[in-house]
């Protein structure tokens, strides 16, 4: 964590955000921007998914998940208005820790599990071929 | 580590003697935010559980015999439209503008409501189909992580109503501006996760 | 179906499936147990109606949203709950040491396995948690020059949500059951079916409702120490009992909610009959077990942290040193709180996962030592060529260092898979764990009582019984653990209740002798702060810096006035108060203003009490009940959002009286 460089003018509750106007503001131009972003995101994955215009399923897969991932980030600049300066920086360290600690979670419990299932339950392994894994990513 | 600049040298100030009025809630923002990070750590659990089991079928049906996908686009499409009309009403508010951020918050009240009936009917579908919670470990699941979500969003409209009631009595606020603020970064997240929803639960699940 | 399970024929409407049969009359130590409660909670309700304290209580404790009441009421919790998990200690150590040769001990096994369930969850989730979040809200706050937390009514209400847990799991001990399934509860055993009555549902809901506590709590302090610190303290200049009280609760933040996602399916599994963690219809139990070590493993840290910034305090103090290496101190315990939540598959090496996941988290274990090392070598360094004062709170530090190092290394043992094949589930692992909880938790919090205890009553402790207290601990430890970890060598598994093999007694009498050392440990305790309240007034405490500390803390009276600091303080260095006595400080007496505080309220009280009524009543499935809780919960909440009125001034007048007699008190001592 790089706390200890970004505090220097930290250390003044006082001296600035009255009545928390330090919180960042949206503006009319960023919620319609954010907005028509997101309706395409939105629209894409559907599409491809409903009309199944790309045959193979890996592709489709990708596509969705960029557009997912794309989707997030547009929420958090238009919507949620997310800075590096917000807070001093620490909403955004706030943000990254916990992207990091999902992840950590996510990732962790899938690898662990599936690990298990196939050293413990080799029978079952062609069931969960078959099924294919849950979270194609 | 460079001392602050007003501070001199030598026979240093101790004290902060013109205390400035130390502002009522000037963490709330922050504190909020951290909370909302907790909660996306209890949605992580929830979606690891889905990842993890949902492809535990049990015999039962899967995402494909179960997921409507128009039923799922008109979801999302009433969440999203519901998040710029919050975000409408967040303009309205930083206007002074009562009457419009009042009329905002109940369009978006109302398109939060639809999205939970929607919800609600796609649930009662499943669980009249036999495809209900205890069928299997991907339906537990899946109920467990969109009712989860759905909660969620009925303790926002129930949080919005009564926010409503109070700028109506005591008008915009600062206290209240605060509150609209707050509730304003709980709903876009959980657009957020929604998205994640979607993604991971049905579009994905559909494909495979 | 388990629905069919749960729908028992003997529930009725009004109370659910609670009878008369649910009094636990055929158990006479529980007879007795109730006996004396009762008899004890009767004499202290008239006492208190006696001398009409039921008032001062609410107004001044119960309700109120100082931070430093709140701590130590968080702290009076975690000492009676000591009491309770030390009890169930003592009848564990006794049933094992008497069940040999045939005999079946005093306990049955139904009572048996509630024992050590209970001391698990007691020690752990209402002795250690309270402590430790007791001592961070005390301390903290006026380490940070602030005058509050950034929520004082959130901190209210996280208290007693903490002790509406408590007393959901006290009350398992008269009314029903407690669970009978180790203190983590891993399903199947814990589901529906192998464990069908109130005792893991007790277990839940006393976790849950605790843990909405202890989640608040921690964002309440994380935002305190991020907005609150007084100018010129930069996040490199806080006290390192601050940093790791940062640490400590941003891993609360991270990981108590996987705690409660957790605990919520394994109910929705017992309750509706879902099948997350069931044997059957896809479920799998070892996502349990791996979703709850990934809260249980950093759960570790959340109390063991903050013990060691109390170690950083009280060594640079009493060796009159700065802290040696204050900058690694800091670095350490931020690797710490990360590294701490990939490690967490260490608990389940031989769930069956292959070597490639078994070897990353053994080496990612291992590699934790590396941090907790490096802090060791600071604080003995800091000793090194220091003018150390052996004074209670260095004697349980040096106590510290050689128990916790014992610990770590068994620690690192358990690291290595191969090993852990053999160790898994022995007693070899309950000594290390309590190696490095009692070594280092307990251990830290009594150096952390005895430190702060001037400044938070304003008079210290008597010395002759601590230190009585003190070497029956650490002796009694040793015995009560050594054999312990020869047990476990020798493949003796936790968790036995009678035992065939006879050579085995000897190591479990020794052990019952410790833990019998260790009893009058903690009666010297209690005697000691009795002799203290008596002798208060020669024990007095009127410099506010009766250490000659280092930190912001001792810059104000013992105990300090409401509102902490009559002016925010400024700071310039690490060691902020040495740094102020040492540049001339001159304590202002003029000039007093007044100061914005915030008022006291019931909500809080109100709110965890419907809560912890809600969850006795899911307990009992008195449906009706939980309902009218529940919506009593959200009612209130919301009632409480219409009050806007939270904030009072303590006028400058006020202010100059308190000032002018602690000048008078300082001028006297001096």
């Amino acid at each position: 964590m790089s706390a200890g460089h970004t505090e220097t003018a930290h250390g003044h509750p006082h001296a600035h955000g009255h009545d928390g106007h330090d919180v960042p503001h949206g503006t009319y131009r960023q919620y319609m921007t954010g907005f028509v972003l997101a309706v395409i995101l939105t629209a894409i994955p559907f599409f491809v998914v409903m009309t199944r215009v790309i045959p193979s399923p890996g592709y489709t897969a990708a596509i969705v998940l960029i557009c997912g991932v794309a989707q997030i980030l547009v929420h958090m600049i238009f919507f949620l208005h997310m800075t590096p300066k917000a807070e001093d920086g620490w909403l955004l360290l706030s943000t990254i820790f916990t992207i990091v600690l999902v992840v950590i979670t996510l990732v962790g419990s899938l690898w662990v599990v599936f690990h298990l299932n196939r050293n413990m339950m080799p029978g079952m392994q062609e069931l969960h071929q078959e099924a294919g894994p849950a979270v194609a990513g | 580590m460079s001392a602050p600049t007003h501070v001199p040298d030598g026979p240093a100030q101790f004290h902060v003697f013109e205390e400035e009025h130390h502002e009522a809630g000037g963490s709330t923002h922050l504190g909020f935010w951290i909370y909302l990070m907790s909660d996306c750590l209890i949605f992580a659990v929830l979606f690891a559980t889905y990842g993890v089991l949902g492809s535990s079928l049990a015999g039962g049906p899967g995402p494909r015999d179960l997921f409507s996908l128009p039923l799922v686009a008109l979801n999302t499409t009433l969440l999203l439209i519901s998040s710029i009309t919050y975000g409408f009403a967040m303009l309205a508010m930083y206007e002074g503008d009562q009457k419009g951020t009042l009329k905002w918050l109940a369009i978006t009240g109302a398109f939060g409501a639809g999205f939970i009936a929607v919800e609600l009917y796609e649930f009662a579908h499943m669980i009249h189909e036999g495809a209900g919670p205890q069928r299997s470990a991907f339906l537990s699941a899946f109920f467990a992580l969109v009712g989860t979500h759905g909660l969620h969003v009925t303790f926002g409209i129930v949080w919005l109503t009564t926010l409503m009631v109070q700028v109506r009595r005591r008008g915009l606020i600062a206290a209240n501006q605060r509150r609209i603020s707050c509730l304003s970064l709980f709903w876009h997240f959980l657009d957020l996760v929604w998205i994640g929803v979607f993604t991971f639960v049905y579009l994905l699940g559909v494909l495979r | 179906m388990a629905i069919e399970t749960v729908a028992t024929p003997e529930t009725s409407f009004l109370l659910g499936r609670l009878t008369w049969a649910a009094l636990p009359l055929h158990e006479p130590i529980l007879v007795a147990t109730f006996a004396v409660v009762a008899i004890g909670g009767l004499a202290l309700v008239g006492a208190l109606s006696y001398f009409r304290l039921w008032g001062y209580l609410w107004h001044e404790w119960f309700t109120s949203v100082d931070h430093k009441k709140i701590g130590i009421m968080y702290m009076v919790l975690g000492l009676v709950m000591l009491l309770r998990g030390f009890a169930d200690a003592v009848m564990m150590r006794l049933q094992q040491a008497w069940a040999f040769n045939g005999s079946e001990g005093y306990l049955n096994a139904h009572h048996y396995d509630q024992v050590f369930t209970a001391h698990g969850v007691i020690m752990i989730f209402f002795v250690a948690m309270p402590f430790v979040t007791g001592m961070m809200n005390l301390v903290m706050p006026l380490q940070i020059g602030a005058r509050d937390v950034a929520f004082p009514f959130l901190n209210n209400f996280s208290f007693w949500m903490t002790a509406g847990g408590a007393v959901i799991v006290m009350a398992s001990l008269f009314v029903g059951e407690f669970a009978q399934t180790g203190w983590l509860a891993y399903p199947p055993l814990s589901g529906i079916d192998a464990s069908p009555y109130v005792g893991v549902d007790y277990y839940i809901w006393g976790l849950q409702v605790a843990g909405v506590g202890t989640t608040l709590s921690g964002i309440n302090l994380v935002v305190t120490i991020v907005k609150m610190r007084c100018p010129g303290m930069t996040m490199m200049r806080m006290p390192v009992f601050t940093w790791t009280a940062l640490c400590a609760n941003i891993l609360i933040v991270a990981i108590f909610p996987v705690l409660t996602a957790t605990l919520v399916l394994l109910a929705l599994d017992r309750y509706i009959g879902t099948n997350f963690f069931t044997a059957d219809n896809g479920g799998n139990p070892m996502m349990f077990v791996n979703l709850i070590w990934i809260w249980g493993h950093p759960e570790v840290y959340v109390l063991v942290l903050p013990a060691f910034g109390i170690f950083s305090e009280v060594t640079a103090t009493y060796c009159r040193k700065p802290l040696f290496g204050y900058s690694s101190m800091v670095y350490a315990t931020v690797c710490i709180t990360v590294l701490s939540y990939i490690v967490w598959l260490h608990h389940f090496f031989t769930m069956g996962a292959g070597a490639s996941v078994n070897s990353f988290f053994g080496i990612a274990s291992m590699i934790i030592s590396i941090p907790t090392g490096a802090k060791l070598f600071n604080w003995l360094f800091t000793m090194y060529h220091g003018r150390i004062r052996y004074e209670l709170p260095m004697m349980w530090t040096v106590a510290f260092m050689l128990t916790f190092a014992i610990g770590g290394m068994t620690g690192v043992m358990l690291a290595v898979p191969p090993a852990d094949f053999v160790l898994h589930n022995s007693l070899f692992l309950v000594a290390h764990f309590h190696n490095v909880i009692i070594g280092g938790v307990l251990f830290g919090l009594f150096a952390g009582i005895y430190y702060w205890w001037p400044k938070a009553f304003g008079f210290r402790l008597e010395p002759f019984w601590g230190k009585v207290s003190f070497w029956c601990w650490v002796a009694g430890f040793w015995v009560a653990f050594t054999p312990l970890y020869v047990l476990g060598l020798m493949g003796v598994t936790r968790r036995m209740r009678v035992f065939d093999d006879p050579d085995l007694q000897i190591w479990f009498l020794i052990a019952a002798l410790g833990a019998a050392l260790v009893a009058i440990g903690v009666a010297a305790f209690l005697v000691q702060i009795a002799v203290s309240i008596w002798k208060r007034d020669e024990l007095r405490d009127t410099t506010g810096d009766p250490w000659d500390g280092r930190t912001l803390e001792w810059a104000t009276s013992s105990p300090p006035p409401a509102y902490n600091f009559a002016f925010t303080p400024v700071v310039h260095g690490i060691d902020a108060w040495w740094d102020m006595k040492s540049r001339g400080y001159v304590r202002p007496l003029e000039g007093f203003r007044p100061i914005h505080m915030p008022k006291s309220t019931g909500s809080g009280v109100i709110l965890a009490g419907l809560s912890t009524v809600c969850a006795m009543a899911l307990i009992w499935y008195i449906w009706w009940l939980a309902a009218l809780a529940f919506a009593g919960v959200v009612a209130t909440a919301i009632w409480h959002t219409f009050n806007y009125d939270r904030d009072f001034d303590i006028p400058a007048a006020e202010v100059t009286a308190v000032e002018a007699a602690r000048t008078r008190l300082l001028t006297r001592g001096a």
